[in-house]
């Protein structure tokens, strides 16, 4: 089993349409939407769902008001802030530590479980899918990247796939960390933009901690030359291979607007820009798979 | 009065919608909060001084004291530690930093250090802007505590831009936890609407007023205007697709240097922010 997850830093980079492309490209793959935040490649992919479960988060406190005598002792030691004046919890800030529970000299404070979101099995006209929805202002994000990634584990064994391939989230903190730890490959997209070179430098700066084979690719390249060339030399520095520099292109916006990845948007719209920008990411594409065949 | 600029989506121009509107007005102060990715001082290009060092608390077991008895590793929620026959582990990057392991441990073999996750940076006293930035290191997971020790900068007499980081979890919570108001930076494209809806559910679940910037106005269709429209939600400003917006952008330029007629749209909406954040909530 072979595991390329594909992030940015920056968000808006084109993860998402890329991870979609790929999808329509590669065999015996499983996706796994990791951007669990804002989940989009669903909008795409449009999933069948085959099974959908809560996934525990980090529990939260509770305080028996009746037995709560008002000493103060859990407020002073909860270092999130979440006991409120009144003695009831802040359940945004609580992250279910327990400290408070062994603290109360009055037994007064529990912990109670918690639903931080759903993760979703699915399967889409490319092959199986897994994917989540965090709820409302929930915690955690990196705890259900964790259970996306083991569910796409357990497709790709079921399925006898091959290949997973992850859409991470942005930034480079806990959903990140979550997203890429023990990938085999990890693709950073990057934009030729003051922002989008320095989030690639983080990003790789990142991939180098966890030491995971990284290699990079710039879109929109021609949106601004002379920082697709900083890019490139930042990269030929820092020894990550730059596979494919992907031009800007209105097919994404009008492949997203029909929900299509702009593979099969330019296969019906004989457009020839349309299909020689379709080709450049199969070429991406193939690279990848070498590559990713190789880490064997 | 706090304005926090978020959306649900990356990439929508939370950065440029937060300077822009911070260099368009006179004695505002500009945090840029996006601890993971801080990118407001590329545009800025301000001389920045440290202000603050943000540690979290982390175990040390004195191994003379420890009885391997593994009440810590028992206690511990996030599995940061774990009992060996003949040692306690500790996993750094998984620990909150609760304390819970030297309350419950009987031997009184625990003892907190700190290390430091990341850090405040603020701009040197002869800018036009209060200006101040967090950075997550590398490999730290922790964004939150970071956006807190930030947040305690914010002189509350004045107004504050607070540029957020994009998605819907714990960082997000923090920024528009203390909001007064919430502009939402979208693209109608159908992942600009999604993450758009995302990020409207957080607010309102926060009870935070929410206003919205259009952003690449003429890409994609009209389903965010349309929807905005039902659900009585002000569009305060239009950002156009525009080919000059987007190279300034490419080259770290705020456009509203190189593009004076936008002062006053970007004066405008702030008038408007303060007349709706006073409105619903009553903050001045």
């Amino acid at each position: 089993m072979r595991q390329l997850a594909i992030i940015s830093g920056k968000g808006g980079c084109g993860k998402t349409t890329l991870t979609a492309a790929f999808s329509s490209l590669s065999e015996n793959t499983v996706l796994a939407d990791c951007d669990v935040d804002a989940s989009d490649l669903p909008l795409i992919l449009k999933p069948q769902v085959l099974k959908t479960e809560d996934c525990l988060g980090l529990e939260l406190a509770s305080i028996d008001l009746k037995l709560c005598t008002g000493c103060g002792i859990c407020r002073e030691i909860c270092r999130f802030g979440a006991v409120l004046e009144n003695f009831t919890i802040n359940p945004y800030s609580c992250e279910g530590c327990a400290v408070c529970t062994v603290a109360c000299p009055e037994n007064a404070v529990s912990l109670m479980p918690r639903v931080s979101g759903q993760v979703i099995s699915s399967i889409t006209r490319f092959g199986p899918m897994a994917h989540a929805k965090l709820d409302t202002g929930e915690e955690a994000s990196g705890k259900l990247v964790n259970v996306v990634r083991k569910r796409a584990l357990e497709l790709a064994d079921r399925h006898s796939c091959k290949f997973i391939l992850i859409d991470g989230p942005p930034g480079t903190g806990c959903p990140v960390i979550a997203a890429i730890t023990g990938t085999d490959l990890v693709l950073v997209l990057s934009e030729p933009t003051v922002s989008g070179l320095h989030d690639l430098k983080r990003a790789i700066e990142l991939t180098a901690h966890f030491r995971i084979p990284t290699v990079a690719c710039i879109n929109k390249y021609d949106i601004n030359e002379k920082k697709s060339l900083e890019i490139e030399a930042f990269c030929r520095e820092a020894g990550i291979p730059l596979l494919a520099c992907l031009p800007y292109a209105d097919i994404t916006t009008e492949a997203m607007m029909e929900e299509e990845t702009v593979i099969e948007y330019a296969a019906h719209s004989g457009d020839p820009g349309a299909v020689e920008f379709a080709n450049i990411i199969r070429n991406l594409w193939g690279e990848i798979e070498m590559r990713l065949s190789d880490t064997s | 009065m706090k304005i926090a600029i978020a959306s649900g989506k990356g990439g929508t121009g939370k950065t440029t919608v937060a300077v822009n509107l911070a260099l368009a007005l006179e004695d505002v102060q500009l945090f840029d909060c996006d601890v993971e990715e801080p990118n407001c001082n590329l545009f800025l290009g301000f001389e920045l001084e440290p202000v603050e060092e943000v540690t979290c608390l982390f175990p040390e077991i004195n191994p003379d004291k420890c009885t391997l008895c593994g009440d810590c590793a028992d206690f511990c929620r996030y599995n940061a530690l774990a009992a060996l026959p003949k040692k306690i582990l500790l996993f750094p990057s998984l620990c909150h930093g609760c304390g819970g392991c030297s309350f419950v441990c009987p031997a009184g073999a625990i003892e907190e250090k700190s290390r430091s996750i990341g850090i405040i940076e603020k701009a040197s006293s002869d800018t036009p802007l209060t200006f101040f930035h967090g950075i997550l290191n590398i490999g730290e997971a922790m964004a939150t505590l970071v956006i807190r020790s930030l947040q305690r900068h914010i002189d509350e007499s004045r107004p504050a831009i607070i540029d957020s980081p994009p998605g819907t979890a714990c960082p997000v919570l923090a920024v528009l936890g203390c909001a007064d108001y919430c502009v939402l930076v979208t693209e109608s494209t159908p992942f600009g609407f999604h993450d758009f809806l995302l990020a409207l559910e957080v607010a309102r679940a926060l009870k935070v007023p929410v206003g919205v910037v259009l952003n690449r106005d003429g890409l994609g269709d009209s389903r965010v205007e349309d929807f905005c429209r039902a659900e009585g939600i002000p569009i305060l400003l239009r950002i156009p697709n525009d080919r000059m917006i987007a190279r300034l952008y490419s080259e770290g330029i705020p456009f509203v240097k190189e593009m004076p007629e936008w002062k006053e749209k970007f004066e405008e909406m702030f008038e408007t922010i303060k007349a709706l954040a006073c409105k619903s909530t009553g903050v001045q």
